[in-house]
């Protein structure tokens, strides 16, 4: 129970923090926010005073800051994120729309990174500086010095300039799932098989190990047994904590590939300077991270028991 | 300190390497071939090296020697700063925490923990928003970002160092907290800092090299990497050397980081 209060404490903070800082977002923006926002609905070409003015009449910009900070915190606390300044629909509708394309896009990568990652890792653990060892080693040093963004470049250059196999950009069919989460997995598996690899070479130099294998089980036994439980700790809760690393990559590789999902539009929010959507999308994304942990947490404590209290 | 050059494991000796060709490159290279970054030719776009222009040149016939090398001035540079602002804060408050227990520590924490939660791109966004001045933008967001490992690191060390009975001896022998700072706490940190400083320089460089490929960084004309291969990218087919120049620049000078850094730590 102590781990979910420190989770719901962690939840209100990132609320706080979230709330303070497209407060603060929205006060110093440079430039006349009205006159940036007419520009987002109307377009650059048609923005005039009039135009500016009725947003600025519209949204109540301007006046003194503390009640706009409290009433802006109220909002937020009653989880009113209030309307987009550009499209003018509900924040809560544009993201939950948006949500579902980045949760399959983001679940297929953790996958596919699943499938690559920690199988290389165990069967590297259980030789330690064999060849495959080394190999891996020297793999994911390379992987993990390519940013994600620099990864979905290459893809797109070799696999569908070059080979023409998969469609560089779009969204709707299951070919153009392929390559967005390829850039994104292969990144998570470069450190998913290291820590796959230190876990499995650690728990078979233990002396259970050995004796699991000294009473008479097959190595394959041994390994799903006593082996694979042991390693899925470590690899969970490093999951969790990779949680950040890929929203940031969906961010970023939302926006290269046109994947209209929640990161694609922050980028696009922070752009057209619209907060709410910011403060929605900042917010869904804080409280996911929480979220992820929580269960983590609690998967965590049902597969290894020892740690609980 | 003095044992440490000499047992530099090879893997970190590569990487120091790399990282001091990178940057004597960014550096010496445009004293070596004297030109300027932003002077535009039509005639030669995207024409191949000649003795004004090792590298050749970009679609608007800018050199590419002079553009990477002041590529690899900015980045390296609002990355070093940004850790560096980073590192202090986090040494003093992770310091502060772990010496004064209590509420201070808690709230440290409770912050912390709330910032772990969020993606360090989507403040650095917000940030740069609110900044006037991208370079101090980035600086700023990346700041407000990589603290909190060296905070995190920081207090853990901290915490073991001050409970053990080397440290007590000290205090009851009546020495003051700069010296158990600079005896016993400081070489506890100093390895786990090094590591925490490589990986995050190479954060902060995938930040603003992230964001520039995005078009939401740093703005046109300024040389950035990541800037530079987005606006490569559409000629990849009539001069694929000329986009490959800030890719492979990118990659050695993050390979070069992780290397530098060592250890396990992703």
């Amino acid at each position: 129970m102590n781990i979910l209060i420190s989770r719901l404490v962690q939840a209100a903070t990132v609320a706080v923090l979230v709330g303070a800082a497209t407060f603060a977002m929205m006060r110093s923006l440079p430039g006349d926010a009205a006159w940036r926002i007419a520009a987002g609905r109307y377009g650059y070409d048609n923005v005039n005073t009039a135009a500016a003015d009725a947003v600025r009449a519209e949204l109540g910009l301007g006046g003194h800051w503390f009640p706009a900070f409290t009433q802006w915190m109220g909002d937020l606390l009653r989880f009113d994120f209030g309307v987009s300044l550009v499209s003018g629909q509900p924040v809560i509708a544009e993201i939950t729309h948006q949500l579902g394309a980045s949760l399959w896009l983001a679940l297929t990568a953790v996958g596919l990174s699943l499938l690559i990652g920690p199988p290389l890792g165990v069967l590297a653990g259980l030789r330690p500086g064999g060849a495959l060892d080394r190999g891996l080693l020297v793999v994911s040093a390379a992987l993990k010095a390519i940013p994600q963004f620099l990864m979905a470049l290459i893809l797109i250059l070799v696999l569908s300039v070059q080979l023409g196999w998969l469609p560089a950009a779009g969204h709707g069919q299951a070919r153009h799932f392929i390559l967005p989460a390829l850039a994104l997995a292969l990144g998570l598996a470069a450190v998913n098989a290291r820590i796959a690899r230190d876990a499995m070479a650690s728990i078979a130099a233990m002396p259970f190990y050995h004796f699991a294998q000294w009473k008479g089980l097959s190595r394959r036994q041994v390994l799903w047994r006593h082996g694979l439980r042991n390693v899925s700790v470590p690899l969970l809760t490093y999951l969790g904590l990779q949680f950040v690393t890929l929203v940031e990559g969906v961010v970023v590789i939302e926006s290269i590939v046109g994947w209209p999902g929640i990161g694609h539009a922050l980028v696009h929010a922070v752009f057209a300077r619209d907060v709410p959507m910011v403060q929605g999308t900042a917010l869904m994304l804080g409280l996911g991270f929480v979220l992820v942990n929580a269960l983590i947490d609690l998967a965590v404590t049902r597969i290894d028991p020892r740690g609980a209290r | 300190m003095t044992t440490f050059s000499n047992t530099l494991p090879p893997g970190r000796a590569i990487g120091a390497v790399v990282l001091a060709l990178m940057l004597g490159f960014a550096l010496v290279g445009p004293l070596l071939v004297p030109g300027d970054p932003f002077a535009q030719s039509l005639m030669k776009s995207l024409a191949g090296p000649d003795s004004g222009a090792p590298f050749g040149y970009d679609h608007l016939g800018r050199s590419l020697w002079h553009r990477l090398a002041h590529a690899l001035r900015l980045s390296p540079a609002i990355a070093l700063a940004a850790v560096v602002t980073a590192g202090a804060a986090g040494l003093v408050l992770g310091t502060l925490a772990a010496a004064r227990g209590g509420w201070v520590e808690r709230l440290l924490m409770i912050l912390a923990d709330a910032l772990m939660a969020l993606p360090g791109l989507l403040l650095v966004l917000i940030v740069l928003a609110i900044m006037p001045g991208t370079a101090m933008g980035f600086w700023a967001g990346l700041s407000l970002v990589l603290w909190v490992e060296f905070f995190r690191l920081t207090r853990a060390a901290t915490r073991s160092t001050l409970a053990s009975p080397a440290v007590q001896a000290a205090r009851l022998l009546g020495f003051r907290w700069p010296y158990v700072f600079r005896t016993h706490l400081w070489p506890e940190i100093a390895p786990l800092m090094l590591t925490a400083a490589a990986f995050g320089t190479a954060t902060a460089i995938m930040g603003i090299a992230a964001l520039g490929f995005v078009s939401v960084g740093m703005r046109a004309p300024t040389p950035e990497l990541g800037l530079m291969m987005v606006e490569l990218l559409p000629y990849w087919r009539e001069a694929p050397m000329a986009l490959l120049t800030p890719v492979l620049a990118t990659f050695a000078l993050l390979l070069g980081l992780t290397l530098l850094a060592g250890g396990q730590k992703a």
